[in-house]
């Protein structure tokens, strides 16, 4: 049985989390794959939630397999697809079956996935998310009544260190700190003064929330270029696209991987947070590479 | 007006060149309708859209040169007017007939000629 | 006001294949406003339809007229005559004024010629911006004039999300502002941060139950 993701946020002191991304089938033969490959090599597993607006097996299920196979899920939940209603359903469900730890998020817009026609919901936003994890938390649906059988979810969200402009983005992370919330895994960091600063940021407001750096590695510079014009929340600097053009012909996964474990070595030896949260959607197979070279295994 | 060029000649400028042209004894085709406005800039896209309907076989609106519009800004939006007639006429694909804007001075005859068998030329090799 | 723009010519053009005789029928105030349905914009359907009939060889004979506003009965009584005289409609009045002339004149098939968009307001000559949601609820004194509901692509009423583009783009559309970039700069102008500091709960999106109803009494 793993050791509850709350429990270890509140004893480790470099926190580990990676990602699981459900393929697009109710084929679960690879997720079970990268579950079995990493449940034990990190401290927890995040599932998105048909992440870039792509309709995929959802989050939940793969977290039931995640507990099936004995690892610890973080079950992500955006608001894009489901109404409040439908949200606070999901999470008894969830908490019934043994998960026990939500991610709170907005959620990429429509445009950028597959069913661009679709209705976006947006009926909460992650603020409101994260309030409504707090109440059902405390006994109590949206709507004042009280829940037969209740819920204790380990709450975490997300944030942008490298938004630009920052001012309005830290203004809504304090209002997730205010809100309360456990841990916060950030967007890709690929600057550690950017890193540093909202740490400080964060600090200054909430002392005990565990900040989860995010690296994204990046494999090659026209992917680097590419996820700057079109992946939400990503800022990918200039010297490390240089860098990746400069790899040699066939070397760009390796050579990311190589850059990631640089930039986690430098947060765990600077301390610059309380650990990180590894998203290679994809390539699941490679992330112990990266575990490995960053010397977390 | 079937089969006709129609032609909207600004005051200040075509109709007196068109006017110096039959002086002058300039050949153009005879199928020409020249209509005298006060300014290329008053003529309206339901005029054009309107000519075309009664069978014109092309549109003319002929102005004065950039800058010496009498009205100031009457030739731009003429030419404005024109393009978006073009655009109309093909959402609709009747764009074989041609709707052009010309510009020139009273004292420019042969402009007005040229203009006119530039698009008398065009008719022909479109079959009409 | 209400912004509309016109259908693709491809679908006025198959709508009204089957007809001969039609009216087609403006309005002289949002959609005249936003260049979509007015007299001037009738007057040119009207004609580009009849000559792309008559390039096809089957005629369209069609009787035009615009009326200050569609979206009142009275005003649309005025059209009885005419509207006797056709086969169909073609309104270029918004989704209001369609369905006023389709109330009024049961019997014949109307058929909206222009697409409406939003409540806006140009942001230069002839570009037109959505600036209002039709929420039932607003809250504009407290985003310092700007509606997050429809500004903002998501309709947060804490944001902005972690998608902003460098610069304060949208996440969506490179071209758009961040609402909430809009909202914090106006704010930090006022120096009235702290509204924008308060939490938001969630929307009311009960406010207005469709098909909305507003008792109003003269004053």
């Amino acid at each position: 049985m793993a050791t509850p993701f709350r429990e270890i946020l509140k004893t480790k002191d470099f926190v580990v989390t990676a990602e699981v991304g459900p393929v697009k089938g109710s084929n679960v033969s690879k997720a079970i794959e990268h579950i079995e490959l990493l449940k034990d090599k990190v401290d927890g597993l995040n599932v998105t939630d048909n992440q870039s607006s792509v309709m995929r097996y959802p989050s939940l299920g793969i977290c039931l397999l995640i507990k099936e196979h004995d690892g610890e899920p973080v079950f992500q939940v955006t608001c894009r697809d489901r109404n409040r209603l439908a949200i606070q359903a999901d999470l008894l469900f969830a908490y019934s079956r043994g998960v026990s730890n939500v991610l709170c998020l907005t959620g990429d817009s429509i445009d950028v996935g597959d069913h661009k026609e679709a209705k976006q919901v947006f009926d909460l936003d992650s603020v409101q998310l994260i309030h409504l994890v707090h109440t059902l938390n405390s006994g109590k649906d949206m709507a004042g009544n009280e829940l037969d059988g209740g819920i204790d979810f380990c709450i975490g969200t997300t944030a942008t260190p490298s938004a630009d402009p920052l001012e309005p983005q830290l203004i809504k992370v304090e209002k997730k700190l205010k809100a309360g919330v456990s841990f916060i895994q950030t967007q890709a960091v690929y600057e550690l003064d950017e890193l540093k600063r909202f740490t400080e940021f964060v600090r200054n407001i909430d002392e005990k929330v565990k900040i989860l750096a995010g690296i994204v590695p990046v494999i090659g510079a026209k992917m680097a270029a590419y996820m700057n014009e079109n992946v939400p929340g990503i800022f990918i600097p200039q010297h490390l696209i240089d860098e990746l053009a400069q790899a040699p012909k066939g070397t760009g996964v390796s050579k990311g991987i190589e850059i990631a474990a640089r930039v986690i070595k430098q947060i765990k030896e600077e301390k610059v947070c309380d650990g990180v949260h590894i998203m290679f959607i994809g390539r699941e197979e490679r992330v112990p590479e990266i575990l490995e070279a960053a010397g977390l295994l | 007006m079937n089969g006709c060029i129609v032609a909207f000649c600004c005051e200040h400028s075509a109709y007196p060149a068109a006017d110096l042209a039959g002086k002058l004894r300039l050949h153009y085709p005879e199928n020409i309708r020249v209509i005298r406005v006060p300014c290329a800039g008053r003529v309206d896209v339901i005029h054009i859209l309107k000519a075309l309907e009664k069978g014109a076989a092309a549109v003319l609106v002929l102005g004065c040169e950039d800058g010496a519009c009498h009205h100031i800004t009457g030739n731009t939006r003429a030419k404005e007017r024109v393009k978006y007639c073009n655009m109309l006429l093909k959402e609709v694909q009747i764009d074989g007939r041609p709707v052009a804007m010309f510009n020139l001075s009273p004292n420019a005859p042969h402009k007005f000629v040229r203009a006119v068998n530039e698009v008398t030329k065009i008719i022909k090799e479109s079959g009409r | 006001m209400i912004i509309a723009e016109r259908k693709p010519m491809e679908e006025i053009k198959q709508a009204m294949a089957p007809y001969k005789k039609v009216l087609v029928a403006g309005c002289g105030t949002c959609v005249a406003v936003c260049w979509a349905g007015g007299e001037k914009e009738v007057e040119i359907l009207a004609s580009q339809l009849r000559l792309a009939r008559s390039a096809e060889g089957n005629e369209i004979v069609t009787l035009e007229a615009t009326v200050e506003r569609q979206c009142e009965k009275e005003m649309v009584e005025e059209l009885k005559d005419k509207v006797a005289e056709v086969e169909a409609v073609l309104s270029l009045a918004c989704g209001s004024g369609v369905q006023t002339m389709a109330e009024l004149f049961e019997d014949k098939p109307v058929f909206p010629a222009v697409n409406t968009t939003f409540i806006g307001m140009p942001e230069k000559e002839g570009l037109w911006v959505e600036m209002c949601g039709a929420c039932g609820d607003c809250f504009l004194d407290r985003t310092g004039g700007i509606c997050p509901i429809v500004r903002c692509a998501k309709g947060l009423l804490n944001g902005p999300c972690g998608g902003t583009r460098r610069g304060g783009k949208c996440e969506i559309d490179p071209e758009k502002d961040c609402a909430w970039v809009l909202i914090y700069r106006r704010l930090e102008k006022q120096g009235r941060l702290d509204l924008m500091r308060e939490y938001y709960s969630p929307r009311n999106f009960r406010a207005v139950k469709r098909p909305g109803r507003v008792q109003a009494v003269k004053a």
